[in-house]
């Protein structure tokens, strides 16, 4: 966006510096000057927020790590030492603990605005897709960091999950053996949980790296979706946007403050408090909230489907669920970007929303009865969105006026 | 007018500015000192710092090796010849001049209490040997004598003592 | 025209993911078959809350002539006793209590010597074999963490509430309910075609209501120290299970305390801070139409 910098050594130093590695000149480009389109709102906010989640995961995680032990006989006790005897070390762990939450709260607003805001369609593919990448190695992360505090939760959640991989056919059990390093759950599988716990952070804040760099060269999508015309459109990125996020981020350290101070074990699971034990299997058996919708998926498949059966049916649905988002910049193919625009597309959006918020609740929920209907109810809505509804709309929706630039559109507003 | 105005509503901004940047710098370092303080010693540690020992199990001649800190330290209690032995040397001898008398407890003086770390390059000393009665390091050929101080070797200082004293006759407490 | 629309995706967005995280972690808590759990009113719940320090010596008391010949608590150190926040004894009646303790130490002369305050409570049975063996093939819970692993899962919407308020006091309920929950014999309440089996006991809280531990507290079974207060207590079945489940919170979550007033100072600071930063922005923006 910005071929011709405005940036000019001072010094001589500088100067020097610019000629070998111009660090400087590519931040004043990129995280100062960059042009920004005025009109972006709070939902756009997200994605400073997310990296502000990473950071306050890394730092609190690497820290945690100098005080944990992964070790079958050892973990448990090691989590509950930096709760009681490490300096903070109860605020630390709840942190990150809680962070996890925040971050797949600021995840799913920030990929729920991109759905609707049609932030995934041309030129932006490639940072859609990044982005849906970045959502699946979370994922992963999450779930394993999950495994480390070796409580009940921890166990027979790895367990369970484990067990998809055994879904495959005829290599699938090797394959479980190959993930768990064992015939079942156990001291391998925590210490290489731990090693990739630790590992998949810094993948990945390297592809956010990637997300913002395929970010930085269309520029960004905006809440009327009609592409930046002139300078007056934008705005640089610092002050403007730089304040803008960090107030967000300051805003939303409240409910997180909150949680890590006055309800810290509330998002969690009273099991995860009674150490991982093989002969006993918890009554209820949930993952965390943010993994529910997919667990979801993964239940309501309790059929077989010719010659798939019910659990690798199950698997396949759940991940389809995943690597569809990847095909959504094709699905989508209406021409108008934000769903401002698009009278019929907003009602389905706001059904999958809902949907999607249902699957998550059923999720907790035992698998009988009506439960199990709403999850198949559920299940196929959350495909038939993408698969269907979005295709068939992109034909046949007649989409309201657009604006003919940010600029107009910011003064109807102001005039209005 | 128009400018005053203007100066003022400056002024005002600024103030937002520096008020809103000094409030965040304070935040930040809240935030940054508990995540460099966990580094320190953690409560379980610190519960071990300060130990009990009770010496009247030692017979005379004899010394324990106990752990403080995670150091090993040697208790010794010491006959009256050795006592006198260390007495005997005139401080112009030493390497590191300390009398006796200072590295006892007054009252306690068949009792040495030392850190049993050469402080040449750490190595564990081996007691009653050496040419001087008390402790000689293998490592580097450095002696001791029978108060612990260092009298030929490498090594540049007395064994420490560690900080400790006499909650009774028979009870130590270090650290 | 934009903003009536904006309001209406923010409104979907907002809602949806409160729902979200409300809807679904809740419902998974708690124990299946139980009668509902009375909240009691623990001085530790809330925004303020703050150990009781003469409640949670007689809760020790309880726990120390009762619990401890069964139940273990093995995270629990003798020093956090004096430690602030906590019952608060003085660190010469920690050290006194901690020496008639034999601790099993590999270098010690005999392999036992006597406890120090920075040893944890020791077990009363060298491992769970050996306590079951013992308990009619039950296993006495370790206490440490246990007012924390105990959950009650309460009906919509009250579970809502729960996440403005902070109520994480539900396992100090559970505690205090299954004390006060036994039946000499099986109660007309006990599901259908219920049949308890030898050596179990009947209670109300318990998941499926077969207990293996015998009721293990009655009126008049401890005689409590009068606490540094002077106060009397009665000395009653109810108080005795508010007690020693107020111990046993403050044993799970012993920087509970601490915990809360940071969290004050922290929350009166973002507020504040965020204030400050919406007035800057707003000044920023405030020559921009957008």
């Amino acid at each position: 966006m910005s071929e011709h910098s405005t940036y000019t050594p001072g010094t001589a130093v500088e100067k020097w510096l610019d000629d070998r590695l111009p660090v400087i000149r590519f931040a004043k480009e990129h995280l100062m000057d960059f042009p920004t389109p005025k009109n972006l709102n709070y939902w756009w906010t997200f994605g400073a927020i997310l990296v502000m989640c990473l950071g306050v995961q890394i730092v609190t995680g690497v820290i945690l790590a100098m005080h944990y032990t992964p070790h079958v006989d050892l973990a448990f006790n090691a989590v509950e030492h930096i709760r009681r005897d490490v300096n903070g070390g109860r605020i630390i762990q709840a942190t990150h603990a809680v962070g996890a939450s925040m971050f797949f709260v600021a995840l799913y607003i920030h990929m729920f605005r991109g759905l609707f805001y049609g932030s995934y369609k041309a030129p932006r593919e490639i940072i859609w897709i990044l982005g849906v990448l970045i959502f699946i190695l979370t994922v992963a992360t999450a779930f394993m960091g999950y495994i480390l505090p070796w409580g009940q939760m921890s166990f027979w959640g790895a367990t369970v999950i484990s067990n998809i991989f055994s879904a495959i056919p005829v290599v699938g059990e090797n394959i479980k053996q190959l993930v768990l390093g064992g015939f079942a759950v156990g001291n391998p599988t925590l210490n290489r949980f731990f090693s990739l716990h630790y590992l998949l952070p810094f993948v990945i804040a390297a592809i956010v790296g990637l997300h913002i760099w395929a970010l930085h060269v269309p520029g960004n999508n905006n809440p009327i979706g009609v592409e930046v015309k002139e300078s007056r459109d934008t705005v640089p990125f610092h002050p403007y946007y730089t304040m803008k996020d960090l107030f967000a981020m300051v805003l939303f350290m409240i409910p997180f403050a909150w949680f890590v101070f006055f309800a810290p074990d509330i998002l969690g699971h009273p099991d995860n408090y009674i150490m991982a034990n093989s002969q006993v299997t918890p009554a209820h058996i949930v993952p965390e909230w943010y993994l529910l919708p997919f667990y979801t998926i993964l239940r309501a498949i309790d059929f077989n489907v010719l010659f798939i059966d019910s659990k690798l049916g199950g698997v396949i649905a759940m991940g389809g669920a995943l690597v569809m988002l990847l095909i959504v910049p094709w699905l989508d193919t209406s021409k108008v970007r934000s769903g401002t625009f698009r009278p019929l597309f907003k009602w389905f959006f706001a059904l999958f929303a809902i949907n999607f918020v249902a699957l998550t609740y059923l999720g907790a929920q035992p698998a009988e009865g009506i439960y199990t209907v709403l999850a198949k109810v559920c299940t196929a809505y959350y495909f038939l969105y993408f698969l269907v509804i979005l295709p068939v709309l992109s034909r046949i929706e007649t989409p309201k006026p657009l604006p003919t630039s940010i600029s107009e559109s910011v003064l109807g507003k102001a005039h209005a | 007018m128009a400018t005053q105005a203007e100066h003022s509503s400056t002024n005002r901004r600024d103030f937002l500015y520096v008020a809103t940047g000094a409030v965040g710098a304070v935040g930040a370092a809240a935030v940054v000192w508990p995540l460099i303080n966990q580094l320190n010693p953690d409560a379980s540690t610190l519960a071990l710092a300060s130990i009990e020992f009770d010496v009247s199990a030692i017979p005379e001649g004899q010394s324990v090796t106990i752990m403080w800190r995670g150091l090993p330290v040697f208790v010794r209690h010491r006959t009256t010849a050795e006592i006198e032995e260390a007495r005997a040397v005139p401080l112009s001898d030493l390497k590191d001049p300390e009398t006796d008398a200072q590295r006892i407890k007054e009252g306690h003086d068949q009792w040495l209490v030392m850190i049993a770390n050469c402080t040449h390059l750490g190595c564990i000393p081996v007691g009653e040997a050496g040419d001087f009665d008390g402790w000689f390091c293998p490592c580097h050929g450095s002696h001791y004598d029978s108060a612990g101080r260092i009298r030929r070797g490498p090594a540049p200082k007395n064994l420490v003592v560690p900080p400790y004293e006499f909650v009774s006759d028979t009870l130590i407490q270090i650290g | 025209m934009t903003g009536a629309k904006t309001m209406f995706k923010t409104k979907i967005i907002i809602a949806a993911v409160a729902a979200m995280v409300g809807l679904a972690s809740l419902p998974a808590q708690g124990a299946e078959g139980g009668a509902h759990v009375e909240r009691q009113n623990w001085s530790f719940a809330g925004i303020f809350g703050t150990y009781d320090q003469n409640q949670l010596q007689r809760g020790f008391q309880v726990f120390r002539e009762v619990c401890a010949s069964c139940h273990g608590a093995n995270l629990m150190a003798f020093r956090n006793l004096s430690e602030p926040g906590g019952p608060s004894f003085s660190e010469e009646q920690v050290k006194a209590l901690a020496a008639e303790f034999e601790i099993a130490d590999a270098t010690a002369e005999g392999g036992v010597r006597a406890g120090v305050a920075a040893d944890r409570w020791p077990s009363p049975f060298a491992n769970d074999q050996e306590a079951r063996d013992a308990n009619g093939g039950s296993l006495p819970p370790d206490f440490s963490v246990l007012a924390k692993a105990r959950g009650v899962t309460d009906p919509f919407p009250t579970w809502v509430f729960n996440y403005f308020t902070g109520y994480q006091e539900g396992g100090a309920d559970y505690i205090h309910a299954l004390l006060n929950g036994y039946h000499e014999e099986v109660p007309e309440t006990a599901p259908e075609g219920f049949e308890l089996a030898e050596g179990k006991y009947y209670n109300d809280y318990f998941p499926g209501h077969a207990i293996g531990m015998a009721p293990p507290l009655a009126d008049g079974s401890v005689t409590y120290t009068p606490g540094e207060d002077g106060v009397t207590v009665p000395e009653t079945l109810e108080q005795y299970s508010t007690d020693v489940a107020a111990f046993m919170m403050w044993m799970a979550e012993p920087h509970l305390v601490a915990r809360k007033q940071t969290g004050f100072v922290v929350l009166l600071f973002l507020v504040l801070f965020a204030g400050l930063m919406y007035a800057t922005k707003r000044k920023l923006w405030a020559g921009i139409e957008h």
